[in-house]
């Protein structure tokens, strides 16, 4: 389906500094049940933030008023190394975007996670260990700093100090998200192209 | 003379439709494999962009992530996975596609039945909104998992829109020791260059321990694959491969399987060509493995001891809460851990060798009383084979239990969880937290380790009963 238009997000920020943030974390298997995309945002991270009956772990940084206050809805969530890896689950995508992200920042990422990430409309932005530490200290000395994301510049900043890097997305891809575009409408204008490929296929 | 290439350069080069500038490739699907989790979400796209399924004979439907593994014949209670089961088998109907459900004949875990039915061939691109895709590139195919939107995709228009991955090869001489499965050496090299090492890479094995590997030890490394953070893994189809696939069913028969033949045989690296990353270990080097952590490249010989934070790649940080979660400290040995619970099974070893190796070390031993052992074929062929064989009754004179095809513990989506805090000696892919169930503990181990575990009650090495 086509998705909301990505230009220039400006918002806070929930850290996460944890390496290998597998998507079994980001929305177990047992929340995969459901035939609809909805509500999955209620258990994004679920064995991270909920005890066994369900009442809030107070340790778990969405459930620190700092990161989850009323009125400060947090649209970029920055993860340590190798964020997403592990299942093709997209429900881990879903889970996030349907919490209110739309901008998951870190130093490294599973390859389906970012697929996938893209396919819904959530930008994954690459960013130097280095720049990746500075964005996790500025947060932590003003949880309110604020970040940048700029997707026609490809570039992110720290709008506190001004520090600014660059990532990389592929060029197609850039368009669709800016555009709100999805890749089923530009693979269904080549239909007849595709027929006549499957033909020459031997099996 | 043409530029050399790779095996994994001729596969993908010959799937590609159309090259989109400063983008992805589109990239054509021989064949689709869908469950009931990561599908019917893409079903209700298509039902509303009100397009059909473009190529319903490429897609195949099985159930397995959800199915009990214990009263088959009844209908299933969960609701939920009641609905998707359903949603699975009303979407295969509405839109012509085989659906192997609960039940059927040739129901089970999708990168089981794929292969022994003969639809996975050399040379095809494979896709399944499942990461443990990458299991069907033993037989030369390119496959990977995707996630919901692409299913969408490739039912609508039989294609992807692909990035082309860098290519890594890693190359395994020598001859595994006694003892030593082809778990034991995909483990080996994920512990190696970490859980993700092979990030942005599509991977091909090479080298002797390899060529000399069954088919279903092969798809073992290849299901690994994943686990190092590899879009894919790819062996070189040769004579073991064409031998395990000729005759199987939807295998191609007759003149039509010897016209294949030749190119098949054209499905290899050619000399001089290159790959982003090339990497070589030595077979001797490989005891039997176990992991110790929280996610598969946490993982050490079975004799060892658990690692201090500096000396593995992951950071401290991660690595202490990682160990912190599987109640474990710093440089304790891993023999002797008491086991609570055994799974032999999933996508990675609930294959027919996999139960003779379990077979071989619980033969004329009795499960330990400590341990409860979860038994689980892949599919229903797997079931038979394990009956037809003699090793169902080894099995129950050693005090074990067989329970029904599916992909069970292995992600605990059915009744099979690991209960909190328990230990499980699991033959499945991933030790994340909580992946058995809430709280659940894994060490993921080789199906001759799990056997081990399972007579003794507590990590044992299996080579001790060799």
């Amino acid at each position: 389906m086509a998705y909301d238009k990505f230009t220039i997000l400006r918002s806070t920020a929930v850290p996460m500094p944890i390496e290998n943030v597998d998507t079994d974390q980001i929305i177990p298997a047992r929340f995969l049940k459901a035939t609809e995309r909805k509500g999955f945002g209620d258990n994004l991270f679920r064995d991270w933030r909920y005890n066994n009956d369900d009442t809030p772990k107070q340790d778990f940084v969405l459930n620190n008023p700092t990161y989850s206050g009323e009125g400060s809805p947090r649209k970029i969530l920055v993860g340590g190394k190798n964020f997403g890896s592990g299942s093709s689950r997209e429900h881990a995508a879903w889970a996030i975007y349907d919490y209110g992200f739309r901008c998951v920042v870190s130093s490294f990422f599973a390859d389906i996670f970012r697929n996938n990430s893209l396919n819904i409309g959530i930008l994954p932005v690459q960013v130097s260990p280095e720049f990746l530490e500075k964005i996790f200290a500025a947060i932590d000395a003003d949880p309110n700093t604020e970040l940048e994301i700029n997707l026609p510049t490809q570039t992110i900043t720290l709008l506190v100090t001004g520090e600014s890097e660059s990532f990389n997305i592929n060029g197609y891809k850039k368009h669709n998200l800016i555009n709100g575009y999805d890749d089923i409408d530009y693979l269904l204008s080549m239909k007849g192209e595709i027929e006549t490929f499957a033909e020459t296929r031997p099996f | 003379m043409s530029t050399p290439k790779t095996l994994f350069d001729k596969v993908w080069d010959a799937h590609v439709v159309r090259h989109v500038d400063d983008g992805p490739d589109v990239f054509f699907i021989d064949r689709h494999f869908i469950h009931e989790v990561t599908s019917p979400v893409a079903f209700l796209g298509l039902e509303s962009r009100h397009v059909p399924v473009m190529f319903s004979q490429r897609t195949f439907a099985t159930a397995d992530h959800n199915t009990p593994t214990l009263n088959q014949h009844l209908p299933v209670a969960d609701p939920l996975s009641a609905n998707q089961l359903a949603a699975l088998e009303r979407n295969a109907t509405k839109y012509g596609i085989s659906h192997w459900g609960l039940g059927h004949i040739k129901n089970g875990i999708v990168h089981v039945v794929g292969p022994e039915n003969g639809i996975t061939l050399p040379g095809m691109t494979i896709v399944c909104g499942d990461s443990h895709t990458s299991t069907h590139g033993a037989f030369g195919a390119i496959a990977f998992g995707i996630g919901t939107s692409e299913v969408e995709m490739v039912l609508a228009t039989q294609c992807i829109m692909q990035p082309k991955p860098k290519k890594m090869r890693i190359t395994v001489n020598g001859t595994l020791g006694k003892g030593v499965l082809p778990k034991d050496a995909i483990l080996y090299i994920i512990s190696q260059i970490s859980a993700s090492g092979a990030t942005g890479y599509f991977v091909e094995y090479a080298g002797d321990v390899f060529e000399n590997m069954s088919m279903e030890g092969r798809m073992t490394v290849c299901n690994m694959s994943i686990e190092m953070g590899a879009r894919g893994g790819i062996i070189a189809p040769d004579a073991t491969t064409l031998n395990y696939l000729k005759g199987r069913e939807l295998a191609p028969q007759g003149e039509q399987w010897d016209k294949l033949v030749p190119y098949w045989q054209t499905l290899k690296t050619d000399e001089g060509a290159t790959f982003d990353v090339d990497l070589t270990f030595d077979a001797a080097a490989i005891e039997p493995q176990i992991t110790y952590g929280t996610n598969p490249g946490l993982g050490t010989g079975v004799t060892r001891q658990i690692p201090v934070a500096e000396t593995v790649k992951d950071g401290a940080a991660s690595y202490k809460k990682s160990l912190q979660y599987m109640g474990f400290s710093e440089n304790e040995s891993m023999l002797g851990k008491p086991v609570d619970f055994v799974f032999l099974g999933s996508c990675t070893n609930g294959r027919i060798e996999d139960f003779r190796a379990f077979a071989s070390i619980v033969k004329g031993r009795q499960k330990a009383d400590n341990v409860t052992a979860w038994l689980v074929p892949g599919s229903h062929i797997v079931e038979s084979q394990i009956k037809e064989e003699g090793i169902l009754d080894i099995l129950t004179t050693a005090g074990f239990e067989l329970r029904q095809p599916g992909c069970s513990a292995c992600l605990a989506m059915n009744e099979d969880k690991i209960p909190a805090g328990k230990y499980a000696v699991s033959t499945s892919n991933r030790n994340f937290e909580g992946r058995q169930g809430p709280g659940a503990r894994t060490l993921l181990a080789s199906p001759l380790v799990a056997a081990a575990a399972a007579v003794t009650g507590v990590v044992t090495d299996p080579r001790q009963f060799i």
